[in-house]
């Protein structure tokens, strides 16, 4: 067995310190409880936020008039909806211009145009604009610095690999040590946890490049922990299997398809949205972000590829789209067209729609941002019934992260040193460390996309069924088996990638029991033996979880 | 493979090693001055190391399966007008 190193306490624990973990952390420490950050990187660079971003979803009264619901609106109709709980987006709209405040005033220009916040972009012609555009190139150092100061402490280098629960409420748990190259386990005991892994990539192969599996357009790093160890809990999930496709330059996988400013056209020079003939700063081809199964289509038919023309782009509009690049954190892509002379007032880039991820999939919260299960709370890209990226995880980490300060104060702690499943779990663990040869981690992250490809795949032109599934459940398992009794690392890093690919696993099955359950075809969730779209499930949501051992499935309202 | 650090400039400090989103790199001081990449296929190529490198001394190498796919951009128009 690996060596424990001294438990540690706290208040509130949180689980990952990417936007929504730090926001989260601040309003924990200011709510009086003592507060850690378990960070598998380091605060400073980590998760999909790493070096920046630079469109911040917002509900401005100044700029919007009174009617928050106008605005809801839009959200619902832009690349983050459709599938949330109102009643959920609806508080993150009333709180997320304060959380835009707070944000200026820690250090991050949320007003880099003037004295007062514009909205520019992710827009339809003519409709109110809701993304706040903003420089966040410094935003990680900014919460990570800002977080020290409100007395939160940090543990970077160590990864949450499992929870532990007791009495059925959350107890704390438990991390792996990953600072040199032989890995340890550290448990935290903890009143209460706040879940914020970010999205769950490496689930299929990488769409456009399928060797590569960290060609991803977010942080390959992020690896869907929070839905995994909360699975394994009994927590309940919802809309897992609705996949999403995000979708940008080919092959070099990024974020950030809104910073670029330019249409898409066919390779005849036809426009391929129905929105603009020409891109401005304020109002881009949103094409990308509400239609991106597009460049799947156009290979598929052969009437593409689909190209970003720029060239039409004033030049005082192309040097802001250059300026928002680096605010979004592309700098590599800067560098990178720079340094082999590609030049986008002159050539056009191709762009393709990316493998299916998990965001705004997951774990169900509640209107403070708490889990099924009591104590645990979940903020950020992991949430399954609300979602709004940036914006989303700050917001809703502010508010989990305030109630969660706050309740801890009338609580103690739980036992979770003599915990059966900490010892199970460490022990599994430990195996794979003590294997002396075996198979590397990698062959079983890229075993597990092929399942995900072959059996639980997703539209445009992919089709889901019965027999797929089933027998994708079935190969999964499997696969699961091979892997436990195969696995060999030789460090903690490769342990580290293990366990995530373990996780990984976890979240294929949740998807495929959920996609089994959704008997119709929505969006890219496609049955070939359902291919009606069910009206009455539009208002529907499915949770799944576990309860001693058995996945469980119910569908319920939506909460408006 | 990236990142590559420049011998020459590097200073030994661990910043890139500290700081990197995917943890792909190991400096043990007994062993080197300058810190190693060892899980080079892991880089998301963010870009931290590249920034966040006091003396400049680190670059990214884009693979070349990740080529981004361009074209001049007058040749987008119809067959018969190219």
């Amino acid at each position: 067995m690996l060596k424990f190193n001294d438990p540690i306490s706290t208040d509130v624990l949180i689980v990952g310190g990417g936007i929504g973990g730090l926001c989260a952390a601040i309003a924990s420490a200011r709510a009086g409880a003592s507060t850690l950050v378990a960070e598998k990187a380091d605060t400073r660079r980590s998760g999909s936020g790493a070096t920046g971003n630079d469109h911040f979803t917002c509900y401005y009264p100044k700029a919007h008039g009174e009617n928050v619901d106008v605005i809801l609106k839009e959200l619902l109709n832009s690349l983050l909806g459709p599938w949330h709980d109102a009643k959920l987006s609806r508080r993150f709209l009333l709180e997320s211009i304060h959380m835009v405040d707070r944000w200026h005033e820690w250090g991050i220009n949320m007003k880099p145009f003037g004295d007062d916040y514009e909205f520019m972009g992710h827009a339809f012609p003519g409709r109110p604009r809701i993304f706040l555009k903003y420089d966040g190139h410094n935003q990680k150092q900014v919460l990570t610095r800002q977080a020290k100061k409100e007395g939160v402490k940090i543990l970077n280098h160590h990864p949450v690999i499992d929870l532990v629960k007791a009495d059925g409420e959350i107890a704390g748990a438990l991390t792996l040590d990953v600072t040199g190259d032989v890995p340890s386990f550290t448990l935290i005991r903890a009143k209460k946890v706040i879940l914020s892994t970010g999205t769950a990539n490496r689930l299929y192969p990488a769409a456009g490049s399928p060797g590569w599996p960290f060609n991803t357009a977010f942080c390959p790093s992020c690896a869907g922990a929070a839905q995994a160890q909360a699975w394994r809990i009994g927590a309940k999930m919802v809309n897992m299997e609705l996949p999403n496709r995000h979708a940008g330059p080919k092959f070099f996988a990024r974020a950030g398809k809104s910073t670029w400013i330019g249409v898409y056209k066919y390779p005849d020079g036809k426009l391929l949205g129905p929105f603009v003939d020409k891109a401005t700063r304020y109002v881009g081809d949103i094409t990308c972000d509400v239609w991106n199964s597009a460049y799947t289509d156009v290979l598929l038919n052969g009437s593409g590829p689909a190209y970003i023309d720029c060239t039409k782009t004033g030049p005082e509009d192309l040097a802001f789209m250059k300026e928002g690049m680096i605010s979004e954190g592309l700098t590599a892509l800067v560098d990178y067209m720079e340094r082999t002379g590609l030049d986008v007032s002159r050539h056009a880039v191709e762009f393709m729609q990316y493998e299916p991820h998990l965001i705004g999939r997951g774990l169900e919260i509640d209107i403070d941002g708490q889990t099924s299960v009591p104590g645990l709370y979940a903020a950020g890209d992991m949430v399954g019934n609300f979602r709004a990226d940036i914006a989303g995880a700050a917001v809703y980490g502010w508010i989990a992260g305030g109630h969660a300060g706050t309740a801890a104060s009338s609580c103690g702690f739980k036992d979770v040193e003599h915990s059966p499943w900490v010892e199970e779990r460490a022990a599994l663990y430990s195996s794979l460390f003590e294997r002396d040869h075996g198979a590397a981690w990698k062959e079983a992250n890229l075993a597990l996309q092929q399942i995900m490809d072959s059996y639980a795949a997703a539209g445009p032109h992919r089709l889901r069924s019965a027999t797929l599934l089933t027998a994708g459940l079935k190969y999964m398992a499997d696969l699961r088996k091979n892997a436990l009794s195969e696995i060999a690392v030789p460090d903690a890093h490769s342990l580290m990638r293990a366990i995530e690919t373990l996780d990984l696993m976890d979240n294929g099955e949740i998807i495929m029991h959920a996609a089994l359950e959704r008997k119709e075809t929505r969006g890219m969730h496609m049955r070939s033996d359902y291919t009606f779209t069910n009206p009455l499930l539009a208002d529907k949501f499915l949770n799944v979880w576990q309860e001693d051992g058995r996945v469980c499935k119910q569908w319920r309202q939506r909460w408006n | 493979m990236p990142p590559i650090i420049d011998r020459n400039k590097c200073v030994g400090c661990g910043t890139c090693v500290d700081i990197c989103n995917s943890n792909i790199f190991v400096f043990d001081r007994s062993v080197d001055t300058v810190p190693r990449v060892k899980f080079p296929d892991e880089c998301w190529h963010c870009d931290s190391c590249v920034i966040d490198c006091p003396k400049g001394a680190v670059t990214l190498r884009i693979p070349l399966a990740y080529m981004l796919l361009h074209v001049d951009a007058d040749t987008l128009k119809p067959r018969e007008a190219k």
